[in-house]
């Protein structure tokens, strides 16, 4: 009896290490000297012109696949006495959301299961601005505006004391020179952490692969923009990078039909953004967390 | 250096020694070792879905970006810490019952220490960058931020409670007496260092501004607390199974003694938990808006209620059954005690300090969550895990610590499969 139990404990011994070696074979073997390099690819910032040369040479080429698109991935850096600002008229905003689904087909963001947005509209009751706790995130009137309420649109509010960038373990996000907050969709290693600091829930999570159709993905993309994201990365609004970095407006300001959004250099004193600090009653979101959000709420003179 | 050298021989000819004692034992153990294993497959296979399919797989979302994971994390990191409550006493004050268990409380510890590390590593997104995080490797965020800390903490604890414990075991083993010049420091070590690793969990959320639930400075005075109330539980119950299956005598007196400071740790976790409910309820203010969640609901979202009032119900009778000492010195109101505890405190600091920090978010939107198949199968195959660990390190120190497994036995060749037998025989007697 003894003498049976232990051959057929032998037996489970050897059975087990025989199935660990196999199992460990084909993942072994099935990586590919492509999928080495993408799992050894170095951090944005660390690499040399060469090596992003052949990073967006292999990006673009793979996008083509899928999308059967051509891209064109910019690197460009931020442009020289540049820090970017951004005014939001909230008289004027009617809550129409043209700037979330303009900035969605920009941005190439994820359409479903889950469709990921970086601006979020709220309407508010008249009557109160501050305490969001009684705001509606996903109201849908016939018509807007609606009679009785305010709308707060809220996106990344480029804070130049960025509580983001502060808690990434791995500095996968990081503040460019002219005041965008960018993020390495390959270096992010997905612990949401991020999403936890920001208080203005700015940054939005690829709960799954992303997903956008064949005919509506956006092939002008910027490296540390808009380019096609991979599943359980974390993204953001870049103010649009690969716009505002030749000189365009990101795409929320162009969609506005009400002109309630503005956009400019905080260090030209002849921008319209300095224009609007200077001579308007502004304000910026959760100021008193001391974050220097370069986002500035304003109401006519 | 030469004594490094035939340290690390020692040890690795120990460690093929445990291995043949760990692969045998009696039909329970198999039984036990397997139904665990079971479990882990399990839970692996889920966690096979959730990686090739992304985080969907969880019920997280924007709102709530954080689970069931990291609420057993938390947790996890407590129940770790609570190892230095055995080895104050044990070590500086040469606390007699408590010295000689202190070895598998460190070993608990370590087991308790690689259930909180997979448990951040599960909740990842992208396991295949973890290497990001490793110092001098990857691109560390040190020390700016807490997670980069943590790691760092957790896994210096991790090493130090195997170190100590297996130094001292590989001595005992060859029959030699420990350099204790050369140990102590390391455990003089381990006293902050698992101090350390609560507070920097703690730090991990109390730093954030953007979530007021969290951004209160009590957090890791509370969380020390806590930790030093289901810690010492668990360990009180683990203790009676050792000596119940094995030949290890551990006295009720030292049982009773770690109870007693559970009371104590306690009395002061239910004390900060009111001084926080005091000043968040008598101010009044909008940060309110969590704490109401967690005990009244808001906005007729009560999920967490029932829970955290179970939780509440369960720490207050603990610490009654704990303070009064004719039911603290009855095994069967100990034990009651305890698993109370252990419940009551997962509740209170897993998920119920967790998700509460989500609802309401920053912007006021309030999503319930409840954790769905995958989390809880992940989250019990990590659990089995653990136990599988912390079972097979006791499977070894527990005959060493009885003298039944020394160098000794093994070099005349008395250990046979004949005595190992009469081993087993044992065991099933004393039952």
């Amino acid at each position: 009896m003894s003498n049976k139990d232990y051959t057929r404990r032998e037996f489970i011994r050897k059975f087990s290490v025989t199935a660990l070696a196999g199992l460990s074979l084909p993942v072994l073997s099935s990586c590919s000297k492509e999928e080495v390099e993408d799992f050894l690819q170095k951090h944005f910032r660390e690499m040399t012109e060469e090596e992003k040369k052949q990073v967006i040479a292999k990006l673009e080429q793979r996008y083509f696949e899928q999308y059967g698109r051509k891209f064109q991935i910019s690197t460009q850096e931020a442009l020289p006495e540049t820090l970017w600002g951004y005014g939001l008229e909230l008289s004027r905003c009617i809550g129409c959301r043209k700037c979330v689904y303009a900035c969605a087909n920009e941005n190439n963001t994820s359409r479903y299961t889950r469709q990921l947005h970086w601006i979020r509209v709220l309407r508010l009751k008249r009557g109160n601005l501050i305490n969001l706790e009684d705001s509606e995130h996903y109201y849908a009137p016939e018509t807007v505006p609606e009679k009785g309420f305010v709308y707060l649109p809220v996106q990344c509010q480029q804070c130049q004391n960025p509580p983001c960038v502060k808690v990434c373990p791995i500095h996968a996000t990081w503040q460019e020179p002219d005041g965008i907050v960018a993020v390495d969709y390959n270096w992010c290693i997905g612990c949401r952490y991020c999403i936890a600091a920001c208080p203005y829930k700015g940054r939005v999570f690829n709960w799954a692969e992303p997903n956008i159709p064949k005919d509506q993905v956006n092939p002008n993309v910027h490296y540390l923009g808009n380019r096609p994201r991979m599943k359980c990365a974390v993204e953001k609004c870049t103010f649009c990078i690969q716009r505002v970095r030749q000189g365009r407006y990101p795409a929320c300001v162009e969609a506005c039909p009400t002109g309630s959004r503005k956009f400019g250099n905080l260090l030209d004193p002849k921008s319209e953004i300095r224009y609007i600090i200077e001579r308007k009653r502004v304000f910026r979101l959760r100021e008193e967390l001391n974050t220097e959000s370069k986002f500035y709420y304003f109401f006519e003179s | 250096m030469e004594s490094l050298q035939g340290l690390s021989r020692e040890t690795w000819h120990f460690y093929k020694k445990t291995l043949i004692l760990v692969s045998r034992g009696s039909r329970i153990y198999y039984a036990w070792c397997f139904s665990l294993l079971a479990i882990i497959i399990v839970g692996f296979i889920f966690y096979w879905k959730q990686h090739e399919m992304g985080l969907i797989e969880t019920n997280m979302t924007d709102q709530v970006s954080w689970g069931l994971y990291i609420a057993n994390f938390t947790y996890l990191v407590g129940m770790a810490a609570a190892a230095v409550l055995l080895v104050i006493p044990s070590y500086i004050y040469q606390f007699k019952p408590i010295k000689e268990i202190v070895v598998l409380g460190e070993l608990f510890a370590a087991s308790c220490m690689v259930m909180a590390i997979l448990f951040v590593m599960v909740d990842l997104g992208r396991l295949d960058r973890v290497w990001h995080m490793l110092p001098f490797i990857g691109s560390m965020n040190f020390p700016a931020s807490l997670l980069a800390w943590d790691v760092l903490a957790l896994n210096g604890y991790l090493f130090l409670n195997l170190f100590i414990p297996i130094y001292l075991l590989v001595k005992s083993y060859y029959g030699k007496k420990p350099n204790w010049k050369f140990i102590l420091p390391f455990i003089l070590l381990s006293i902050p260092w698992a101090v350390g690793i609560h507070t920097v969990t703690a730090f991990l959320y109390n730093g954030l501004a953007a979530r007021p639930f969290w951004n209160a400075s009590i957090l890791a005075p509370r969380f020390l607390a806590s930790a030093f109330c289901s810690g010492p539980a668990i360990i009180i119950i683990i203790f009676q199974i050792i000596r119940r299956v094995s030949a290890i005598k551990i006295e009720d007196g030292a049982l009773f003694k770690v109870a007693e400071l559970i009371a104590y740790a306690m009395f002061l976790n239910l004390f900060l938990l009111g001084a926080e409910i005091f000043k968040e309820y008598y101010s009044g203010t909008v940060h309110m808006a969590s704490f109401k969640y967690l005990f009244e609901g808001l906005h007729h979202h009560n999920e967490l209620v029932p829970w955290i009032w179970a939780a509440m119900t369960m720490n207050v009778t603990a610490f009654i059954l704990f303070l009064v000492p004719s039911t603290r010195k009855r095994l069967s109101t100990l034990n009651l005690g305890c698993l109370l505890v252990i419940v009551g405190v997962w509740i209170e600091k897993g998920p119920g300090f967790v998700i509460p920090g989500f609802v309401p978010d920053p912007l006021g939107e309030i999503h319930e969550y409840v954790p769905n198949l995958v989390e809880l199968m992940v989250s019990f195959g990590i659990w089995a895990l653990g136990l599988l660990i912390f079972t097979l390190l006791m499977k070894v120190a527990i005959p060493i610590e009885t003298g039944e497994f020394t160098h000794t036995d093994y070099e005349r060749g008395v250990i046979t499969k004949k005595s190992l037998d009469y081993t087993a025989s044992l065991y099933k007697i004393k039952k």
